[in-house]
C-alpha cells in the first residue's frame, strides 16, 4: 500500500518544482531557497542523526493579553521529520503550532516574543512578509474549512489560482495530484465542479488537506488533522504523512498516542504552556525522563 | 405553583398582546397605502408616464401633462448616488470588519455613525456647499452626492455585519495557503457574504430613494425634461419625493391628484427594492 502511493506520488512531484518556480515569480519577496532574508542569520547546526534544522524556536513565548499560551519554548524541528506535539487539552499545542506560520498576526490580543527560525532566518523579522512565510509553511486546521462558495476543484487550486496561475493543464494536474495525496480523488473525481461545502465532514477535512498540499509547502503544520475522520480516512491520512515526509517537514498535534507513536520520528510533550520533554518518539514512549510525561503517556496509552 | 389552566390563560393573553401590537404597527401602513392608491390611481394614465409636467396652465387647460421627467430624473439621481456610495461604502465596511486593529478604524467608525445620525436636510446642505455653490447651479449631480450621504453609512454598516457573519476560520484557511489578506477578503469572504452585501445595498438604496429633504436645494426640481441627458446631471432635475412635495403644496387640485399618483410610483419603487432585498436575505449558498 505504501509502496503504491509512493509510486503514485513520484511523477507529480517532478512538476511541483514548476509550481514553486511559478509561485516564486509571483512573489516579490525573498527567494525560496535558504537564502537569509533579514540580517539575523543562524547557521543550522547538524543534529545527532546528521539531519539539519529546518525550523527552530528559541525562547518562544505567546501571550493572549496577560494569559500565557506557551512560555519559553526552545525546540528544533529537523528537516523532513515528523514531529508530534502531545499534551493535555489547553497546554498550548495549538498556540505553539500557530506561532510557526505567523497565524497569531491576526489575533489582536496575541503577542509573540522570542524567535522562530526557518532555515536560519527569523520569520518574525521586520522585513519578512508573512504571506511568503505561509506559502512555505502550510497548515491544516482541526475543523475542516472549505471555502463556502467554491467548487471542489477551485478549493484545491485556490492557493495557485488566486495568486494568478491560470494555466489549466497545470491546475488540473495539481488538483488531481493533491486530491490523490489526500485520499479523496476517487470519491470526488466525477463531481469536481460541485461545491466543496457539499461534502461530508471527513471529506471536507481531506479537501482542506488537499488544498494545503496543492501549493507544495516545505513544512506542513497539522492541528489534530484526523480528529474528525473515520478510521479508514485516518489510515489514509497517516499513509499520506508517511509518504509526504520524504519531501516535507511535518509538525502534527495529536491526542491519539498510538497515532503519535506510529507516525512521528520525534515527540514533544507540552504541559500547561511549557515544553516538558522532547526526544525521539521511541525514547519518549519507552523511557521518558520526566514523570509527568510518563503519567500522561501511560494514562492515555492503555 | 400555578395550575395548568392559569398558565394557559396567561400564555393566551401574552399571545393576544403580541398580535394586537403587530396590528397596531401594520395598521398605519395599510391605511397609508390604501389612501394613496384610492386618491392616486385615477391620475395614473398613459400621459402620466409619457408627458412632462410643464406650467400649471397645462393642467388647468386640460392639456396632456405627466411626470416622465420626474421618473427619469429619479432613476438618474438615485443610480448616481449608488455609483458614488457603493464603492466607498463597501470599502469602509471592509475596513471596519477586516482591519479592526487599523489605526484609522475608530475614526472611521465615529465618522460613519455621525453621518448616519445626521438629519437628511443637513446632508443636502453639505452637498449644496460642496457642489452647488462651486458649480453655480442646482444639478442632478449634487442631488446624487446628497443622496450618497444617505446611502453611504448604511452600506458601510450592513457590509460590516455581512462580512462579520462569515467565520474567521475561512480567513485563516485562506492565509494558511499563502494568500495576501486583501485577496482572502475579495475571493473568499466577500463571495461568501454576497447575499448580505446585496441586501444591505438595496436597503440603503430604498432608504435614499424615499428622501426629499436632501434634494430640495441640490437637484432642486424641474418642470421639464432637459433637452440633453447631460442636463439631468449638470442642471436642475426633477425627482419623485421632491416633486411629490411641491405638487402637494400647490393650489391646483389636478396637481394634487398627480401628487398621489407620484406617491404610488414611489411606493411601488421602494417596495420592489425592499422585496428584492428580502429575496436575497433568504438565499443560502
Ligand atoms: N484566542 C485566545 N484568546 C485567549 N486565550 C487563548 C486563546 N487561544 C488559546 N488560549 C489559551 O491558551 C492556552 C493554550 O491553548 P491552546 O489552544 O494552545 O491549547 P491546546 O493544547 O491546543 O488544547 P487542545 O488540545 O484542547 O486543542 C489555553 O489556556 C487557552 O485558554
Ligand atoms: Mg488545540
Amino acid at each position: 500500500m505504501l509502496n503504491n502511493s509512493a509510486k503514485l506520488l513520484k511523477t507529480p512531484f517532478t512538476h511541483l518544482k514548476d509550481i514553486s518556480n511559478l509561485l516564486m515569480h509571483q512573489a516579490s519577496g525573498p527567494a525560496r531557497a535558504s537564502k537569509p532574508v533579514s540580517g539575523v542569520t543562524f547557521t543550522p547546526e547538524p543534529a545527532s542523526g546528521g539531519k539539519k534544522f529546518r525550523m527552530q524556536t528559541r525562547n518562544l513565548t505567546v501571550r493572549y493579553g496577560t494569559t500565557i499560551g506557551v512560555e519559553d519554548v526552545t525546540l528544533p524541528i529537523y528537516d523532513k521529520e515528523v514531529l508530534a506535539l502531545i499534551g493535555p487539552s489547553g497546554c498550548g499545542k495549538t498556540t505553539y503550532l500557530r506561532a510557526l506560520n505567523r497565524m497569531h498576526d491576526l489575533t489582536r490580543i496575541a503577542s509573540v516574543t522570542g524567535e522562530v527560525l526557518l532555515d536560519g532566518t527569523d520569520i518574525y523579522g521586520n522585513d519578512i512578509n508573512p504571506v511568503n512565510i505561509r506559502r512555505r509553511i502550510g497548515m491544516v486546521f482541526q475543523k475542516p474549512t472549505p471555502f463556502p462558495t467554491m467548487s471542489i476543484y477551485d478549493n484545491v487550486v485556490a492557493g495557485l489560482k488566486l495568486v494568478g496561475i491560470r494555466k489549466k493543464s497545470l491546475l488540473d494536474e495539481v488538483c488531481e495530484r493533491a486530491l490523490k495525496q489526500a485520499a479523496l480523488f476517487e470519491e470526488v473525481k466525477d463531481r469536481l465542479r460541485s461545491p466543496g461545502a457539499g461534502l461530508s465532514g471527513g471529506q471536507q477535512q481531506r479537501l482542506s488537506i488537499a488544498r494545503a498540499l496543492a501549493v507544495d509547502p516545505e513544512v506542513m503544520l497539522m492541528d489534530e488533522p484526523t480528529s474528525s475522520l473515520d478510521p479508514q480516512s485516518t489510515n489514509r491520512i497517516e499513509e499520506l504523512i508517511h509518504t509526504l515526509k520524504e519531501q516535507v517537514t511535518i509538525v502534527i498535534v495529536t491526542h491519539n498516542m498510538q497515532q503519535a507513536a506510529r507516525l512521528s520520528d520525534r515527540t514533544a510533550f507540552f504541559y500547561v504552556g511549557h515544553l516538558i520533554e522532547t526526544g525521539t518518539t521511541n525514547d519518549i514512549f519507552t523511557k521518558p525522563k520526566e514523570t509527568r510525561t510518563e503519567e500522561y503517556i501511560s494514562g492515555r496509552f492503555g | 405553583m400555578k395550575t395548568m389552566l392559569q398558565r394557559n390563560i396567561r400564555d393566551r393573553f401574552m399571545e393576544g398582546l403580541l398580535v394586537l401590537s403587530t396590528i397596531i404597527v401594520l395598521l398605519p401602513l395599510i391605511i397609508i397605502i390604501a389612501h394613496v392608491i384610492i386618491h392616486g390611481i385615477g391620475a395614473l394614465n398613459w400621459d402620466f408616464f409619457t408627458q412632462e409636467l410643464g406650467s400649471p396652465s397645462r393642467a388647468l387647460q386640460g392639456r396632456p401633462t405627466g411626470l416622465v421627467h420626474t421618473i427619469l430624473g429619479t432613476l438618474v439621481v438615485d443610480f448616481m448616488a449608488l455609483t458614488i456610495a457603493l464603492p466607498v461604502g463597501l470599502g469602509a465596511g471592509i475596513m471596519l470588519s477586516e482591519y479592526p486593529d487599523h489605526k484609522l478604524n475608530p475614526v472611521l467608525r465615529v465618522m460613519n455613525d455621525t453621518l448616519n445620525g445626521m438629519p437628511a436636510i443637513l446632508k443636502g446642505l453639505l452637498a449644496f456647499v460642496l457642489i452647488v455653490k462651486p458649480m453655480g447651479t442646482f444639478s442632478g449631480f449634487s442631488g446624487g452626492v446628497a443622496l450618497s450621504f444617505v446611502m453611504l453609512p448604511i452600506i458601510a454598516r450592513t457590509t460590516e455585519s455581512a462580512l462579520m457573519s462569515i467565520p474567521w476560520s475561512i480567513r485563516e484557511a485562506g492565509l494558511a495557503i499563502g494568500l495576501p489578506r486583501w485577496r482572502v477578503v475579495l475571493s473568499t469572504v466577500m463571495p461568501a457574504a454576497r447575499f448580505g452585501l446585496v441586501t444591505g445595498t438595496l436597503i440603503a438604496f430604498a432608504r435614499a430613494a424615499g428622501e426629499a429633504a436632501p434634494l430640495l436645494f441640490t437637484s432642486f426640481g424641474n418642470n421639464y425634461l432637459p433637452n440633453h441627458w447631460l442636463g439631468m446631471i449638470l442642471g436642475p432635475v426633477d425627482t419623485l419625493p421632491q416633486r411629490l412635495y411641491s405638487l402637494a403644496i400647490s393650489p391646483y387640485s389636478h396637481w394634487h391628484n398627480m401628487g398621489w399618483a407620484a406617491a404610488i410610483v414611489l411606493l411601488v419603487f421602494v417596495m420592489l427594492t425592499f422585496a428584492t432585498a428580502r429575496f436575497f436575505t433568504r438565499q443560502k449558498f
